[in-house]
């Protein structure tokens, strides 16, 4: 682990001496058995290294519970979160080809670190095994440019992106790819100028500073989703961690999307062409931010530079207190300094809430691992049962509607209205409100938004309607 | 302003959007319209009448309770109810229920304001008091199990005394002034703690509203979204004064942190409330979340799902000197403190209650 300490990056300097004098005492296991005395004791879980606590002197008075645990027990248990939570929602399997969105703060540095050392382990099993019957898995690896949208200049954007390219390709061997993916290529056709000129004018077009930030956020999904389908990848992973997650259901709380909240929180969710999967849901922020500073892990330094130390991902563009969302992680991280495991429970208590059929692997064919995957999915009560879901969602974050969201409206025929088909939420804090600038707006909306909205008005809608209206009056031309 | 259409607008500030002849006093948060008072009133009254219409929350002659702690939500309930009450012919009979729970510097004063309520609205006030209910007041309470949990105590004791006071006047349905930001705070605090799938949220507010309709569940069920929106139809113009008294005995921290989260972003979104209550509603809880099948108290007789209802393990615990007993998950409490309080609360033991004599 950690093969990648001695990449040029500045910012990781501070924490260099750190790990080293952490290196130095590891090798020395003090007093097997019985060394409970000196200092701060011992490693509540091995018994016989000294735990954090007493080898790091800048731990945070949060991260007690953690640093009562030696080094290397923090971090395989912290790895172990991670594999559970790969393993038993059949996240990664051997034919796949996974790609991470990072954005070069901790928890997305993590999982490359993580999702790395999987793959090594992989590699290692298929030189050893005869046969050669699992494949390893491919990873690539996706940076979102959005120098278009942000304030920052351009040759700072280009260094963050180097430094990235960099901490990737000293990874060890399974070869990584590195996509950088400029946000505006949602537009799929448009040549680039234009594109980053659509772009702007489509942020610009929205007035509300939180329904900014969330369709900025819509959009980046997006890409992500573009150069994931377009280079054969078959998995999204997220670094989205237990306190980003915690924040979100406050925030999907606050914006009235408590319906569609379950779905954005699982494990799994794909109802996007390429599965997104959350392996770090449940690691907290802060155990991510020790295991960088204590594993030597080269965080993006020009990124974090602007990053402000807030929870949501680094944002270059804007300053994530403005809105909604800023008071709300400001609310969680009060929380948190009151009692440390808040936002685990706040987690918790949106995962009680129903999943969507969708939040689950989808069926593959392959019956090798499928059994596997079967007992361990029942193991784990995922079976879900849809219960009555819709299967349509907003066109503009994708998800999915609430049967009195659309039956409200009037209209289901394929007349213009785009905004019928949005959830209450984006209409709110991201549609324009007057007609000519809501008809502008769609107009810069990527194709891919619209035709989602045309496909859900014209065809799911109808064909939901039909079967409502079968159900309820029969009294249209129905035959059957 | 006697003259409708005056020219000089600029001149005293803008006019009601919707009378265009007074000045706009204030901002509705709803809306953002600019209305004048009188056209406030007629509009506020207007939709709680809506709310009580279409959902059709009472029958004619109906006997109503409403809870009345003095504050301002259940004031403004208490005298939009009876004016409704008149202007629209419900044929309906109200009285006011409150209920003292024994906190001097706080609920004493309270209730001197119901009182004065009585006299003006001409409504029959019926108070009960935890002494009587149950030998303790909270100031009894508090000075046994000091300021944790004692809320607890007096949530338990407080929704069983409305509903003994229901009883006692004999009315049909219970109303209570509970606000949006309430409701919102309720959701809040529910995911904060982890009870969103414990029905909890729907649970409360039904309690809360239809606490003497709960003998029939079915037909309270019904209503819980109803009385949701009367709520949020009532929370713009509650929070016009907003100030309030806290209670002396609630020093929770979050609770605390949860209420300055809610104003902050009512400022700077003010629809942000409702949007949490919908959340609340919408939230998809799985369908065989079991609830808890109604029976009724082995001592005391009241609605309960257990053998013996939560507050009467809790005043057991009182009386026993053990406080600990039906909250939460024992810890470890000193045992010098324990036995002192048992020793000291010996001669109180037993008097509420016949029934002082089961033994756990």
């Amino acid at each position: 682990m950690a093969c990648n300490s001695s990449s040029g990056c500045q910012s990781g300097g501070c924490y260099k001496n750190e790990e080293d004098s952490l290196r130095d005492q590891t090798p020395t296991p003090t007093a097997t058995g019985t060394g409970g005395g000196g200092g701060g004791g011992v490693c509540i879980k091995c018994k016989t290294n000294p735990p954090i606590s007493t080898t790091s002197t800048s731990s945070s008075p949060l991260d007690a519970d953690n640093s009562r645990f030696c080094f290397d027990c923090f971090r395989s248990n912290l790895y172990g979160k991670f594999r559970l939570a790969v393993t038993s929602h059949a996240m990664i399997s051997p034919s796949d080809n996974v790609l991470l969105a990072v954005s070069g703060g901790p928890a997305s540095r993590v999982t490359l670190q993580f999702v790395h050392e999987m793959q090594v382990r992989a590699q290692k099993n298929l030189d050893a095994s005869r046969e050669k019957a699992l494949p390893v898995f491919g990873v690539g690896v996706a940076f979102v440019e959005e120098s278009c949208v942000s304030s920052v200049s351009s040759d700072q954007v280009d260094r963050a992106v180097e430094e990235m390219r960099v901490i990737t390709s000293n990874l060890s061997p399974p070869m990584k790819q590195f996509h950088v993916v400029p946000i505006q290529n949602v537009y799929a056709s448009d040549p680039p100028e234009d594109a980053k000129d659509r772009f702007r004018k489509l942020l610009d077009a929205v007035t509300d500073a939180t329904g900014k930030e969330d369709l900025l956020l819509h959009m980046r999904m997006l890409a992500l989703q573009k150069v994931a389908s377009e280079n054969g990848y078959s998995r999204l992973v997220l670094g989205s961690c237990t306190s980003r997650i915690a924040c979100h259901v406050i925030a999907a709380t606050v914006k009235g999307q408590g319906y569609s909240l379950s779905a954005d929180i699982q494990y799994v969710d794909s109802r996007w062409q390429v599965p997104v999967v959350l392996p770090l849901r449940d690691c907290t922020e802060q155990e991510l931010n020790l295991l960088c500073r204590l594993d030597g892990l080269v965080l993006n330094g020009t990124l974090l530079s602007s990053w402000q130390g807030s929870l949501k991902t680094p944002q270059l563009c804007m300053n994530p207190t403005s809105g909604i969302n800023g008071l709300v992680s400001s609310f969680v991280t009060l929380l948190k300094e009151e009692n440390p495991s808040r936002e685990c429970t706040i987690v918790r208590t949106a995962g009680k809430l129903t999943p969507f059929h969708f939040n689950r692997v989808p069926e593959t064919n392959d019956c090798n691992g499928s059994s596997a995957t079967l007992r361990r999915l029942k193991k784990y009560n995922l079976n879900t049962k849809e219960s009555l879901s819709s299967e349509l969602f907003c066109p503009i974050c994708n998800s999915p509607l609430q049967s009195s969201d659309f039956l409200g409206s009037p209209k289901i025929t394929k007349s213009v209205s785009f905004d019928a088909a949005c959830c209450s939420s984006c209409r709110f804090q991201i549609l324009p409100k007057d007609p000519s600038s809501l008809e502008l707006f769609s107009l810069l909306l990527p194709q891919q938004v619209v035709g989602r909205a045309k496909n859900d008005s014209c065809g799911n809608l109808n064909l939901l309607r039909e079967r409502i209206q079968d159900c309820l009056l029969s009294d249209s031309e129905d035959e059957t | 302003m006697e003259n409708g259409d005056t020219k000089p607008r600029r001149a005293g500030g803008r006019l009601c959007c919707l009378c265009n002849n007074r000045r706009a006093a204030l901002k509705r948060p709803k809306t953002l319209e600019q209305i004048c008072r009188e056209c406030f009133y007629e509009v506020f009254e207007e939709e709680i009448h809506q709310v009580i219409v279409d959902n059709q929350l009472f029958k004619p002659g109906e006997r109503i309770g409403i809870g009345a702690s003095g504050g301002k939500d259940s004031t403004v309930l208490a005298y939009v109810l009876s004016e409704l009450n008149r202007r629209h012919n419900y044929g309906l009979d109200l009285f006011l229920l409150s209920v003292d729970e024994g906190i001097t510097g706080y609920r004493d004063d309270s209730l001197e304001t119901v009182k004065r309520n009585e006299v003006q609205y001409g409504l029959p006030l019926k108070i009960v008091s935890y002494k009587d209910l149950y030998g303790w007041t909270m100031d009894e309470i508090v000075k046994m199990i000091g300021l944790k949990n004692n809320c607890t105590f007096c949530g338990v004791f407080r929704r069983q005394a409305l509903d003994r006071g229901a009883a006692l006047l004999k009315v049909d349905k219970l109303v209570t002034g509970h606000n949006a930001d309430d409701i919102a705070e309720t959701v809040l605090l529910n995911i904060l703690r982890g009870d969103v799938a414990r029905y909890e949220l729907l649970l409360e507010i039904e309690q809360m509203y239809c606490n003497y309709n709960r003998r029939r569940r079915a037909n309270s069920e019904m209503q819980t979204f109803q009385n949701l929106n009367l709520i949020c139809t009532y929370a713009y113009f509650k929070r016009l004064d907003y100030f309030s008294t806290e209670c002396i005995y609630s020093p929770n921290a979050y609770r605390g942190f949860a209420r300055e989260f809610i104003k902050d972003l009512e400022r700077m979104r003010p629809r942000a409330i409702l949007d949490i209550i919908k959340s609340g509603e919408d939230f998809r809880i799985a369908t065989t979340t079991k609830m808890p099948e109604q029976g009724n108290c082995a001592r005391c007789g009241y609605i309960s799902s257990q053998k013996w209802c939560k507050a009467c393990v809790l005043l057991e615990g009182l009386n026993r000197g053990l406080p600990k007993i039906g909250i939460g998950r024992s810890r470890g409490i000193d045992n010098d403190h324990q036995k002192e309080m048992k020793r000291s609360n010996g001669s109180k033991n037993i008097e509420s209650k016949q029934c002082g004599t089961l033994d756990f």
